[in-house]
């Protein structure tokens, strides 16, 4: 089990329309079932119109700032293979990034830039890239995809499955917890 | 109750909830937004998403002297909107407890400035709260209604961003929450206004009473702040101590979890006893607080040597790393620099008008045709970014016809031919439709575009007096753009409305208006897109 007096800091960023909220709302409400204080920190507004998103979170014994102190970050999630370096001033050689190889342009750029992955992993050591399509195909459904992250994240913070289970039930919608729940495990287990 | 995890905005209406508040009004604006719209979820609350926030205050007003328990809420620039009835309202005072929430926006994550508002307090004199996290919130809320009671005061409880749309773990009023229809709600069912004059009707005779009724009040509030258990003396280490308040202390306490702290729950008016204390008992003191130096004149001004914002910087929001680092440095102690990984230089991604967006033609048109856009706030300020690049000014809201008044003025007839000003529909209800009877009034020949998207999109689709319906989704009147013209003198060709998916009517209406020596409103029609996908789901 996770250390119940570590203070664990997940770092989710992305492009807005993503679905990162709901993402992280779904992590920070499992680790409130779990025991755990828990916060989390994003900015609505300007964000949602497909600018940067980002979304802290933070959950161990107790937690002061809902902001994630400079190169605290023990998993860096980012659904879009570029915002990953946008955020690095929260990373350090010991954080376990996650990422997706989902690329997305911004507005007014014509090209995406190149070579990325490698800088990546001079960021990180520990870093996993995932392959949307591939990802999409295993759970059949692009809707559940970023379920299937969080799934992913479970990985490396070990809170007990009926955490997530009530978490997950909670936040999506009516009717797709089943195929929800399944993403999860996929994610898990991939 | 079992804990629960609320953003700020949540835990305000929680609190007011909770606090048996009857009415709530407001005007939409980041990061005030979501605090209405969860209040609405609430049963037994009346609640109005009001014109502008000057409105909404005056609602509050007359609620409160009523007899009902009223929260009002707005974002920081909007106080700006609402302040000749904050500072009247100050003398008046209330009946029953009216409550006005105000959240700043250190960093300007979507605002146009980052002013601080805790000077509102000070100057109209009013005793302001300030929260740390979302459980307090809740609390304070509960806590400013109580204090507006009894010390006949409206009460503003100040939030920032960090606060209104961080999550943290909320433990609500279970008592409070096992029934809707609670005694307390019960107990201060409104009993109606009833007449107070020389209270309520500030001509001069009156209102020099109710100004030293006013002094007299925050003398006392000042001596009670000492006993106030929101305001907390913290004794740690005492090499050196720390005043603060809001989300400050959060990064305080994460930076230093061992250090001497006086948080401030009423960050006015300031509860000097404590200060003293507090002062007696540690070395150093430092001021730690986002934007103005506020607690540090006033402290500085009681003749303490403090250390705040020669350290620390006037501009944006801090974090924990920045109050580690500059307290580290001051204590002669700075924190080693270590290398790390630096990213290289990434293309930017600025929020953009979304693709399908209707209006996006329009600002393409406006760019083609070379006119000088006075703009306004709202999603369509981004029309000022490449491609579109179609904006020379934003100030605030309304002010689009204002400013191209003013440069028409100024310039004459070829500024006429060669400026517009563009508004969207709520902007234009909040506060453009006054700037329209002041150009027919005062004889101007200007041409002003309002992209109507049939909501308040920016903020998230709250509805306006232009799209028909109420905060409860309820139909309503949706105000007339033509019966608006003719009542202020505009003829029927003066008056136009066309289809935002029909560039060839844009471009003609405008250069048609534009050669017309007279005054012109273009209405271009497109609903949201993202409001037309959330409203299909509902349905």
């Amino acid at each position: 089990m996770t250390d119940k007096n570590k203070t664990t800091n997940i770092l989710m960023v992305g492009v807005g329309g993503q679905g990162i909220i709901l993402a992280s709302d779904i992590v920070s409400a499992a680790a409130l079932h779990a025991g755990f204080d828990a916060k989390k920190s994003e900015i609505h507004g300007m964000s949602q119109r497909g600018g940067s998103v980002f979304s802290h979170i933070r959950f161990g014994k107790h937690i002061y700032s809902p902001v994630i102190p400079n190169h605290q970050a023990d998993i860096l999630l980012s659904l879009e293979l570029m915002e990953t370096l946008r955020w690095v001033q929260y990373a350090g050689p010991d954080t376990q990034c996650i990422v997706s190889q989902e690329m997305i342009l911004p507005a007014m750029v014509e090209e995406y830039p190149t070579g990325l992955e490698d800088e990546i992993k001079k960021l990180s050591q520990k870093t996993v890239f995932v392959d949307p399509k591939e990802l999409i195909k295993k759970i059949g459904d692009k809707k559940y995809i970023n379920v299937a992250f969080c799934g992913m994240l479970a990985k490396y913070i070990d809170l007990p499955e009926a955490s997530w289970k009530q978490s997950i039930e909670e936040h999506v919608p009516r009717g797709t917890f089943e195929a929800n729940w399944t993403a999860f495990g996929i994610g898990k287990t991939d | 109750m079992k804990k629960i995890l609320l953003s700020g905005n949540e835990a305000v209406a929680r609190g007011a909830f909770e606090a048996g508040v009857a009415v709530g009004a407001g005007y939409p604006g980041t990061p005030s937004t979501e605090i209405l719209e969860n209040l609405t979820k609430y049963p037994g609350i009346y609640t109005e998403w009001s014109v502008n926030e000057k409105i909404a205050y005056e609602v509050g007003i007359g609620a409160c002297l009523a007899g009902a328990r009223t929260l009002v809420t707005m974002k920081h620039v909007g106080l700006n909107v609402a302040a000749d009835p904050l500072f009247t309202s100050s003398y008046i005072g209330v009946k029953a407890g009216l409550v006005i929430v105000n959240a700043d926006d250190p960093d300007m994550h979507s605002s146009q400035n980052e002013q601080d508002n805790r000077n509102y307090a000070r100057s109209a004199k009013v005793p302001m709260l300030e929260p740390a996290d979302s459980d307090e919130t809740r609390r304070f809320t509960v806590r400013a209604f109580e204090l507006s009671e009894k010390y006949d005061t409206p009460v503003i409880l100040r939030t920032t961003t960090r606060i209104s749309h961080s999550m943290s773990v909320v433990t609500p009023d279970s008592e409070a929450a096992q029934s809707p229809s609670l005694e307390k709600v019960r107990a201060l069912k409104p009993e109606g206004f009833s007449r107070d004059i020389k209270k309520y009707v500030m001509i001069p005779a009156f209102a020099r009473e109710r100004h030293k009724v006013v002094e007299k009040r925050m003398e006392k509030l000042t001596a009670d702040a000492d006993s106030f258990d929101i305001n907390i003396i913290e004794i740690n280490d005492t090499r050196f101590g720390i005043i603060t308040s809001g989300i400050n202390y959060m990064y305080v306490k994460e930076a230093f979890p061992d250090a001497s702290v006086l948080k401030l729950g009423m960050i006015w008016p300031l509860p000097w006893k404590k200060i003293d204390e507090f002062s007696k008992k540690v070395g150093r003191i430092f001021i730690v607080e986002e934007l103005d130096a506020f607690f540090e004149i006033e402290i500085k001004a009681r003749g303490y040597t403090v250390t705040g914002k020669d350290i620390f910087p006037v501009t944006g929001e801090f974090s924990p790393d920045v109050v580690r680092e500059t307290i580290s440095a001051a204590m002669g102690e700075p924190l080693e620099t270590k290398e790390y990984y630096a990213s290289p230089k990434l293309p930017p991604r600025p929020p953009a008008l979304c693709p399908g967006c209707p209006h996006r033609t329009v600002f393409k048109i406006l760019n083609e045709m070379g006119l000088t856009v006075t703009g306004d706030i709202g999603c369509y300020t981004l029309g000022v970014l490449p491609p579109w690049s179609a904006m020379d000014t934003c100030v605030e809201m309304g002010g689009s016809i204002g400013l191209a008044q003013g440069i028409e003025i100024a310039g004459g007839e070829t500024a006429i031919k060669k400026t517009v000003a563009v508004i969207g529909d709520s902007t234009f209800a909040h506060s453009g439709i006054s700037n329209l009877v002041n150009a027919a009034y005062n004889g101007r020949k200007g041409l002003y575009i309002v992209l109507d998207n049939n909501t308040t999109a920016m903020t998230g689709m709250q509805p306006n007096p232009f799209s028909g319906e109420r905060i409860t989704l309820e139909a309503s009147v949706a105000v007339d753009y033509e019966l608006l013209g003719r009542a202020v003198g505009m003829k029927k060709d003066q008056v136009k409305i066309v289809d935002a998916y029909k560039p060839k009517d844009i471009e003609d209406a405008i250069r048609e208006m534009l050669d017309k020596d007279s005054l012109s409103l273009l209405v271009i029609k497109g609903p949201c897109v993202i409001w037309k996908r959330k409203r299909k789901k509902k349905e």
